[in-house]
């Protein structure tokens, strides 16, 4: 199990590469300062981080779903398949097959899981055969939401709405999925469940995955590659197998430590300090 | 049969009718508040612009030319023909969608993710401006408008029922064909909004703004449509008005009446807005028929109103409006 989740080729082509991006929010609120990432081509890509970090932020830089909340990259680049993406628009970055699953689910509650899947596949013009074939794709992998098809999404459970959230965003047939926070709000069990459906899409579709979340200690078992992202900066990063071995990772992230579990207090002091050092 | 019931019955029938008519004003907001939580201000003035583009078209009015002939010196004022009905209507749709365009553009597009308030002055301000705009390129005086719709007293009815009765009824032909022009039009706009991909997409984008971005809906694209259909339905509405009653500037205040029936039906079902639009219709002809000689008349300018304010303290969402699903 621990050994599973490094064997990806370090060769790997480098499908989306974030450069030294800065995001500044109602042209005064700085975010990021300065974000540089790489996520290789069929990887899952874990960025890590508390509150308040920044991940949300550098997925939505990405996916330029911005601009709707007065955000603005005004440094770096963000660059996929080579190409600056910064002046398309989320629809042609879609079509290029980058689509992002946002935070908190954002299903479109008065419509049932199945029109929301449909929405999903909005951008596609290869026609409704293949749609229909994609629809039961996506119900192979969550078999819940088939039985669940004809219900309003609004009413369904917190994990269903993951699940429609990240259906839909297989209905489009993307190459690279941002998945932000798909742990939230969820039961510890569910949340297995979630990630081992995304380890399952990225090894059976070929999905590349960058993962934004809060849950390290999940994230890192399923990642391949993780970043960790304090205040706006990329504080570390490495495999995921090594960030689990890394004491400080182990310390900050994970609540555990050579001396054993230490108060909260005194994580957060050291945090602070070891953020000023840095 | 009593003389009163028969009375009644016609009384209802025509109220039918007449809430038909209500019901089109109400389609319009309910559209544009589905699709864009914005409340419509200048839905009514947009009845009133389309009829009078409709009118000016067919009549080969020069549009703007009281500003031109000010400015050049010229006198100009026909192009000089006079085109039939449904060539005049394909041309105002086409105006209809050209404004719609000019509105995502110029207005909604920069508002992106404002509060609801803040376009719902936008909407006012676009109102006014609609209104002075029509009347600049049209001109003010009442203008008479015929497509050629059948008016006057439906022979048929009136006979069957003098036949039935010993009373014939007056039901107007315009009335009739309203209904059923409303008919399709409704049937049309549920099918287009259920079973097509830009009617799920506009549904989706009337849900959740960011998710339809994150999924690769094109919110400018939705919205153009969305105002272009509700051009469309003002359109159908200002010929119904027009023709009933000429095209002026009172056309716009039809769009008061719709509000009760909003709060009656929903603003959000499409349903709603004709089921509220029939019952106001009948309840205000009713009321007026029974009540109405015991105090004074003229109670049709405020039942809709109290009736919607009962609404308002008893079922807030209307009769058929979304129930607003929220999960704690």
């Amino acid at each position: 199990m621990l050994d599973a989740a490094n064997t990806t080729d370090v060769q790997a082509e480098t499908l989306l590469e974030v450069n030294n991006i800065e995001v500044i929010y109602n042209h005064v609120i700085l975010v990021l300062k300065g974000v540089s990432l790489n996520v290789p081509k069929g990887g899952i890509t874990a960025l890590l981080g508390g509150n308040g970090a920044g991940k949300t932020t550098t997925l939505k830089a990405i996916s330029n779903l911005l601009h709707s909340e007065r955000g603005e990259v005004t440094k770096g680049s963000v660059r996929y398949r080579g190409k600056d993406v910064h002046e398309l628009d989320p629809a042609d970055l879609v079509r290029q097959g980058v689509i992002q699953v946002m935070e908190g689910r954002h299903c479109f509650e008065h419509l049932t899981v199945e029109e929301n899947l449909l929405t999903g596949a909005y951008t596609r013009s290869d026609g409704g055969a293949n749609i229909q074939q994609d629809l039961e794709m996506v119900y192979s992998y969550f078999p819940r939401l088939k039985e669940r098809r004809k219900s309003q999404a609004g009413y369904t459970s917190g994990g269903e709405q993951q699940m429609v959230a990240m259906g839909r965003a297989l209905m489009s047939r993307p190459e690279t999925i941002l998945l932000d926070e798909p742990s939230m709000g969820l039961a510890p069990q569910l949340v297995e469940q979630i990630f081992e459906i995304v380890k399952s899409i990225n090894e059976n579709e070929g999905v590349t995955f960058l993962l934004a979340e809060q849950n390290t200690n999940v994230a890192l078992r399923y990642a391949h590659y993780g970043y960790i992202l304090e205040s706006g900066r990329i504080v570390m990063d490495g495999p995921a197998a090594e960030l689990r071995e890394n004491p400080d990772v182990k310390e900050f992230y994970l609540g555990m430590s050579e001396e054993g579990r230490k108060s909260f207090r005194d994580v957060r002091s050291y945090r602070r300090r070891k953020r000023w050092l840095s | 049969m009593p003389e009163q019931l028969v009375f009644a019955m016609e009384v209802t029938l025509n109220g039918l009718m007449a809430g038909v008519l209500y019901a089109l004003v109400a389609l319009g907001f309910v559209l544009i508040y589905k699709a864009s939580g914005i409340f419509n201000y200048a839905q009514g003035v947009m009845a009133l612009f389309a009829a009078m583009t409709l009118v000016g078209i067919m009549n080969g009015q020069v549009p703007f030319s009281h500003l031109i002939n000010a400015i050049l010196g010229t006198e100009i004022h026909h192009f000089g023909w006079h085109l039939p009905g449904i060539v005049g209507i394909i041309l105002t749709v086409a105006v209809m969608v050209l404004f719609a365009w000019m509105v995502q553009q110029f207005v909604m597009r920069h508002l992106v993710g404002q509060e609801p308030i803040i376009l719902f002055m936008a909407t006012i301000g676009l109102a006014y401006f609609l209104e002075g705009v029509s009347d600049l390129m049209w001109g003010s005086e009442i203008k008479k408008l015929d497509v050629g719709l059948p008016q006057g007293i439906n022979l048929l009815i009136d006979e069957t029922t003098f036949n039935i009765f010993g009373y014939g009824f007056f039901i107007d032909n315009l009335d009739i064909v309203a209904t059923v022009i409303a008919a399709l039009l409704v049937a049309s706009l549920v099918i287009f909004s259920q079973y097509t991909k830009q009617g799920r997409a506009m549904r989706a984008v009337a849900d959740d703004h960011q998710a339809a971005l994150s999924v690769g809906i094109s919110l400018n694209f939705i919205w153009v449509l969305v105002w272009s259909v509700a051009g469309f339905v003002a359109l159908v509405a200002g010929i119904m008005w027009g023709t009933k009653s000429g095209v002026q500037f009172s056309l716009s205040l039809i769009a008061l009446k719709a509000l009760p029936v909003l709060m009656l039906g929903g603003f959000t079902s499409i349903p709603g807005a004709i089921v509220g639009g029939l019952i106001i219709g009948v309840g205000e002809k009713l009321f007026e028929f029974a009540i109405g000689p015991m105090v004074g008349g003229a109670t049709e300018n405020w039942f809709a109103y109290v009736l919607a304010l009962l609404f308002l303290v008893f079922r807030p969402q209307g009769l058929f409006g979304e129930k607003i699903i929220e999960r704690v």
